[in-house]
């Protein structure tokens, strides 16, 4: 009998590994969708303008004129006193503005400021407004400022446009534009944090990697093939979450697709590196959850996913930037809304590569199979 | 002269301050069925991973067919197959599939995949995940997998530990259809003395990393031979072992915890009639005797006054 061809070895390897993530429901949750409803949320939550709405909590004091005036207009819209009584602000060009008075007694309202029910406490003493708010937030500010303009000005409850505002809607200024580039980057380090360490380590907890050492399997093609599959599962979550944003958001990559991939071929290598290598030895799959969490809460916070991380010190920027999240983060940022083509990501990728390989060969060093 | 297939010469290893194995020499025929028997503890797995080449040993030497790990590795591991004790395959990958990619290291195909599925007889199971197999299936499998290169030397660290006698007895069957083809050699290690006794021809007993006792199941219950165990129970309760200690000729081995008793005989008709006289002379009542043939695990409480299962 004529003996069957042999299977090829890598191929075997990947599809093995393929195999293995496309058929855990929850990786692909993870993976492709759960990044999807978050730029949806996120993207809907920042993009359309909805009326703001400001809580103000009035102190019931005797001989409140101005105050009671105020709430009497709109007392009768509002006849159930558990309910706030509300004050509109319109304005066409940046949004409505909803002011709802509560009157409640100081306790009252000292709860309810710390519990972030409202953000201001107003009363009135001899005729004139008292503001009570934190002056460092800036949302207290905002409601101070505008309420001191209503009651300085009388009634203007239309605010006239008289000044010249000129929003910026334009493709590359939104919140969202700013988000997308943040997310997949995100995606590459989650993924490939997650899905190579914690895999590798699971695969020796189950001594699976022992076995596996056990014939004559080449080492090098393990550890091609599990790296290549992951990177292919990145490329397919990226590309599914771009068409997503473009599809939803009107996104467009303004700048060099090909330094676009390139700096997420990066991205991949250099995490991939710090994946290896912090998933060297251990085989306890607690271990690497805490390992993994040490390296991605950290940049989670400071890479500047969700919101710029120029508002953290300025000593502390020029680090900040060399992450390897923020530099894949910026990098496809300069691409998709700056227009950034090679010239301005061959850093971020020299870095990313740099340090990927780095990481890579000291993992290989302590590299423990069983 | 018959050539040898394992050497195993002299072999220490020790972690932190614990000898697992102590100065160990024995050595495998072609053929040859060799089961490694003791308890939790007693250095088997140790001493096989060196055999495979997974662990190294601290003095001593392995050889095996004339290589040795150190200068060979690539060609040793394409002559032996094993299986470890519990691995655990990718949940998510089927029968087939995980044959298919262990095949794949060894440049064997779908044909011998499909050979070794009819040989541990998983042939229902072929697309199953491994998630969703038995404790014996998944056993079957490794043995499997282990089996895919047809090995000349076989190294199976438990295969049966955990499995019910059902299950335990489809692997015996395999592995003795393994033995009637006379091809491989096998190491087994196990705790189970009927597994050593239905399966191998050569036998050693070790116990804290030391050869208590090697040779075939006859040569090593020869100087026992004709000798009898009466296993019984007494309905009086809280018996301490003294009662059996001031030597009246008799040799009983007295369980305190169980409160149960193995009498040595060697001549029934004139012994057993003094023990029983014996024990109404203590004041003492036999509830419950049993009589059989002496077995490894009596050999094994009379070499180290331990039982080879920690949990019976």
């Amino acid at each position: 009998m004529q003996m069957s061809k042999g299977y090829n070895q890598l191929g075997q390897l990947m599809i093995s590994h393929f195999k293995e993530i496309i058929r855990e429901p929850g990786i692909i949750f993870w993976g492709i969708v759960f990044p999807i409803l978050m730029s949806l949320g996120l993207g809907i939550a920042f993009t359309q303008k909805q009326e703001v709405v400001r809580k103000v909590a009035v102190l019931e004091t005797e001989n409140a004129v101005i105050l009671d005036s105020m709430l009497t207009i709109y007392m009768s819209d509002t006849a159930n006193a558990e309910e706030f009584m509300v004050m509109t602000i319109e304005n066409k060009q940046i949004g409505n503005t909803s002011f709802e008075f509560k009157p409640m007694n100081w306790n009252d309202a000292l709860i309810a400021l710390k519990r972030g029910v409202v953000n201001i406490i107003i009363s009135e003493n001899d005729g004139k407004i008292e503001y009570r708010f934190d002056p460092l937030n800036p949302d207290a500010q905002l409601s101070y400022t505008k309420l001191n303009k209503y009651f300085i000005n009388g009634d203007p409850v239309v605010v006239e446009n008289t000044q010249n505002i000129q929003p910026l809607t334009l493709k590359g200024t939104r919140y969202i534009d700013f988000l997308i580039p943040g997310l997949l980057a995100m995606g590459i380090m989650m993924s490939t944090m997650w899905g190579l360490s914690y895999g590798m380590i699971e695969k020796r907890s189950k001594k699976l990697l022992r076995r596996m050492v056990a014939t004559p399997m080449k080492k090098s093609y393990f550890l091609i093939s599990i790296m290549t599959v992951r990177m292919t599962m990145n490329f397919i979550e990226a590309v599914l979450l771009i068409v997503f944003a473009w599809l939803a958001f009107d996104i467009t990559i303004q700048g060099s697709i090909p330094a676009l991939l390139a700096i997420f071929i990066a991205g991949n290598i250099g995490f991939a590196g710090l994946a290896f290598f912090i998933s060297c030895r251990t085989a306890k799959t607690e271990i690497g959850n805490g390992l993994i969490n040490v390296v991605v809460m950290p940049m989670m916070i400071l890479s500047g996913i969700f919101f710029s991380y120029h508002n953290f010190p300025d000593s502390l920027i020029p680090i900040l930037q060399k992450l390897p999240l923020t530099l894949v983060a910026d990098g496809m940022r300069s691409i998709f809304i700056e227009g950034a083509g090679f010239e301005q990501v061959t850093t971020p990728i020299a870095i990313l590569l740099f340090g990927g390989t780095i990481f890579f060969s000291l993992g290989l060093k302590f590299f423990r199979w069983y | 002269m018959v050539s040898l297939l394992i050497e195993v010469r002299n072999v220490y290893k020790s972690f932190k301050d614990v000898k697992a194995v102590n100065g160990l020499s024995f050595s495998v025929r072609p053929g040859q069925f060799l089961a490694l028997l003791g308890p939790n503890g007693a250095g088997k797995t140790t001493l096989v991973e060196m055999i495979e080449g997974i662990q190294f040993p601290d003095k001593g030497e392995i050889v095996i067919e004339g290589k040795t790990w150190q200068k060979h590795s690539e060609e040793i591991h394409r002559i032996i197959g094993l299986s470890l004790q519990e691995t655990r395959f990718t949940d998510k990958l089927n029968v087939r599939e995980t044959l298919a990619l262990f095949a794949s290291f060894y440049g064997l195909g779908s044909d011998r995949v499909e050979e070794v599925i009819d040989l541990v007889n998983l042939e229902e199971k072929r697309k199953s995940y491994v998630v969703n197999l038995s404790g014996g299936q998944r056993q079957r499998l490794a043995l499997g997998i282990s089996l895919l290169n047809n090995p000349r030397i076989l190294l199976l660290d438990e295969p049966t530990t955990g499995l019910d006698p059902t299950a335990r007895r489809e692997v015996w069957a395999i592995l003795k259809k393994l033995k009637d083809e006379a091809n491989t050699s096998l190491i087994l290690t196990t705790h189970y003395m009927e597994e050593a006794e239905h399966l191998c021809d050569y036998i050693i007993i070790i116990d804290h990393g030391k050869i208590l006792r090697e040779g075939t199941l006859d040569q090593l219950l020869f100087a026992e031979k004709g000798k009898k165990i009466a296993g019984f129970t007494l309905k009086e309760e809280g018996i301490k072992p003294e009662v059996f200690s001031n030597n009246n000729g008799f040799s009983v081995q007295w369980d305190v915890e169980k409160q149960k008793g193995n009498l040595e005989l060697t001549n029934i008709e004139t012994e057993l009639p003094e023990f029983l006289h014996y024990l109404q002379t203590c004041g003492l009542t036999i509830e419950n005797m049993e009589i059989r043939k002496i077995s490894l695990d009596d050999l094994f409480i009379d070499l180290t006054g331990r039982h080879l299962h920690a949990n019976e």
